[in-house]
């Protein structure tokens, strides 16, 4: 069964229709990437996914793993196996990191039916975890993502995401703002979780990150619809052309 | 038009009258609540028109006087007994049932060196000095509701932290209502700390749901030089109870006094804290978290009074309001001509959680000096959609999404309490009101 089915979605948000009949499928294991110009709905598939409220579904279906996924709230989602990591995460004030992702953590196992983690256990875990993502243990006391570089957000986004050890990760532009360096860290991190159970959406609008995750499928979107579907060999024909033929493609 | 405009009665007026000319007095407080009363005759409930109770019109609030409470019998003590509130912070109890002060829930033991600890009853009847200090307040100063506590002034505490003593013990002055008949209860509290003396004091206010009985309360503090004061206050009484107290405060030269409120209880309820530097150089701190849920009206109404010079104030009140909840704030800084350098800070931020839930903020500067510091500031705001998606995108329920961003909103005011005990215990409680909240 496909992990992740979307059929003919349509989406609009104050009344403008941005997703307009997309199709996508990706099985256990994939690795998807989406391109395409700003603009064309690339966030707004990740949002409609995810179950943001502005977002209102027109038409057509998404599943996960067969089941509805618009039919859950984004909590359920997530406890489902859906993540999603920002094109912008947003600062808390007030909400320590540790409080944040020891009560996603938890509230995620609790609904999947597994146990809590302990304390010492949910600790090692975050430290492992941080550790690999370069994440000092200064930067989890503080609220999340509250004064964090650009970077540094984005690299939380990945830690979160090891936490909660999703089935269907969905990366939106997770490579915008990054220099190289950190652009590999996070690069390794998502590599690190590929498995054979597990698939990736990542959305990008430069080739430069699929050099480090390198993807089975590459997809154009444009106008809110995927266009042209092909290879990894695709990312780079974008790079080279541009995404001049696809503005109007639609 | 006939400037002699006939003042009407309200039954509830008229019943606080008679009750409180009924009530037998200390023979050194005679004079002065007599002058109360008759004040309180003249005035009457602070009305709408009455600028300071814009908000909060106590004549059409209060509509009748459950009669005196009667003290304490057996059966209230024992229902006293059973309710705990900030029991684990390890404090010397001073309770009071119904008004009455219950010995055998009070530990008067092996009292520090330098502390004092009467009540008020006792005190009355001993010394004359304590007299005097009630008797310092012109129960003209302030409103209706302070000539009321002083018509009624019988019992209450009177704690004492002579010059150098460090009391590092906290003291809980406990007012609890007991029973199932309504009743109103008064209450005094004194407390003066010498020069260079410290202490913490908590005082909590609890009672029964569904009973609507009233309490009025006075704190009267002061601090001479130097002195360091710690007052935490938890006013959770029942539901339909109608609460209305004061926190008069006057601070000596280079003290440093902190205050926090956290109030969740009441129907209605209204904490005014007229507050003074008597002393150059002093530093106050003033702050409160209010939870309100259901139906409930919660007015903090504070007049910070800078006289002298070098004066620092901060006032940072946070309120929470549920359903159909009514929330005022109304805050006011003077600083006299005298009071150069001062730096005075006050912030009132509100979250709405109801859709009819509405919060009045008023805060205001009347700055007489020039070379000063001061600002207010004011917001009131709901949960932010965008914080609410990303914490349910990684898995956290609506309500415990909403949870963890109430309590960081109100964390902050209940972070400045010093005692690391009473911040946790008062935290939990915090939590304990989110814990209860439904969500729609
Ligand atoms: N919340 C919103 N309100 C109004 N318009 C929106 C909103 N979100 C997206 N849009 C519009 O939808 C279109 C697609 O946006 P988006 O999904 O962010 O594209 P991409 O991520 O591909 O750059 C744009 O025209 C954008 O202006
Ligand atoms: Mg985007």
């Amino acid at each position: 069964m496909a992990l992740l089915e979307v059929k003919d979605l349509h989406a609009r948000v104050e009344e403008k229709e941005i997703l307009r009949g997309l199709n996508l499928t990706i099985n256990p294991g994939e690795v998807h990437a989406i391109m395409g110009p700003n603009g064309s709905g690339k966030s707004t598939l990740s949002y409609v996914l995810a179950g943001k409220d502005d977002y209102e579904v027109t038409g057509g279906s998404a599943t996960l793993e067969g089941e509805d996924l618009l039919e859950l709230e984004p909590d359920e989602r997530a406890a489902k196996g859906l993540f999603l990591a920002f094109q912008y995460p947003i600062e808390i004030p007030g909400v320590a990191s540790m409080t944040f992702l020891r009560t996603a953590v938890n509230a995620v196992r609790k609904k999947r039916g597994e146990e809590e983690l302990s304390t010492p256990d949910f600790l090692r875990l975050v430290r492992e975890k941080a550790k690999e993502l370069s994440i000092n243990q200064d930067m989890l006391k503080r609220p999340v993502n509250v004064g964090f570089s650009g970077g540094e957000k984005k690299r939380n986004e990945i830690l979160q995401m090891a936490m909660l050890e999703p089935k269907m990760c969905v990366l939106d532009e997770t490579d915008s703002g990054l220099d190289i360096d950190a652009l590999k860290i996070v690069a390794d991190g998502v590599n690190r979780l590929r498995a054979k159970n597990r698939g990736f959406l990542v959305i990008t609008h430069y080739q430069r990150l699929l050099d480090h995750i390198v993807p089975d499928v590459v997809h154009v979107m444009a106008k809110g619809r995927i266009v042209r579907t092909g290879g990894p060999e695709l990312a780079h024909e974008l790079e080279a052309k541009g995404y001049a033929g696809y503005e109007n493609a639609a | 038009m006939n400037a002699e405009v006939k003042i009407m009665r309200t039954a509830a007026e008229m019943a606080y009258t008679d009750a409180l000319s009924a009530l037998p007095a200390n023979e050194p407080v005679r004079a002065l609540r007599e002058k109360a009363l008759r004040l309180f005759t003249e005035k009457g409930l602070p009305h709408r028109r009455v600028e300071e109770w814009k908000y909060t019109d106590l004549r059409a609030l209060i509509r009748e006087m459950p009669p005196l409470a009667r003290g304490a019998d057996k059966a209230a003590i024992a229902e006293a007994k059973k309710s705990a509130v900030l029991a684990k912070i390890g404090a010397r109890e001073i309770t009071f049932v119904n008004g009455a002060f219950v010995a055998e829930l009070s530990d008067l033991e092996a009292i520090e060196k330098g502390l004092s600890i009467r009540t008020l009853g006792d005190a009355l009847k001993r010394s004359a000095d304590v007299a005097a200090l009630l008797a310092k307040i012109n129960p003209n100063k302030y409103d209706a509701v302070f000539a009321l506590n002083t018509a009624a002034l019988n019992e209450g505490v009177v704690i004492e932290v002579a010059p150098g003593a460090q009391i590092a013990k906290p003291i809980h002055i406990r007012h609890v209502v007991t029973g199932t008949a309504p009743v109103s209860v008064f209450g005094r509290a004194l407390v003066t700390v010498g020069t260079k003396a410290q202490a913490t004091i908590v005082q909590s206010h609890t009672g029964p749901d569904a009973v609507a009985y009233q309490t009025n309360t006075v704190l009267q503090l002061s601090l001479a030089d130097d002195a360091e004061l710690d007052i935490v206050r938890v006013q959770a009484e029942g539901d339909k109870a109608i609460h209305l107290s004061m926190m008069i405060g006057a601070i000596g030269e280079e003290s440093r006094f902190r205050s926090f409120a956290l109030t969740t209880g009441a129907a209605v309820s209204r904490h005014t804290v007229p507050f003074a530097y008597a002393g150059k150089d002093a530093r106050a701190l003033i702050a409160g978290a209010t939870l309100l849920r259901g139906k409930q009206h919660a007015d903090v109404t504070l007049e910070v009074d800078h006289a002298l010079p070098g004066g620092e104030s901060r006032e940072l009140f946070k309120t929470v309001l549920d359903d159909e909840t009514r929330g005022v704030f109304q805050g006011l800084i003077i600083v006299r001509p005298d009071a150069q350098k001062t730096d005075g800070r006050m912030m009132s931020a509100s979250l709405l959680l109801g859709e009819n839930a509405e919060m009045d903020n008023k805060p205001e500067l009347e700055i007489f000096a020039d070379d000063v510091q001061c600002a207010h500031g004011a917001t009131t705001g709901a949960l932010d959609d965008d914080l609410m998606f990303y914490l349910r995108a990684r898995g956290i329920p609506k309500k415990e999404a909403e949870s963890l961003l109430i309590q960081s909103f109100f964390g902050e005011a209940i972070e400045t309490i010093q005692n690391e005990k009473i911040q946790e215990s008062v935290m939990a409680r915090a939590a304990k009101w989110l814990g209860e909240r439904s969500v729609k």
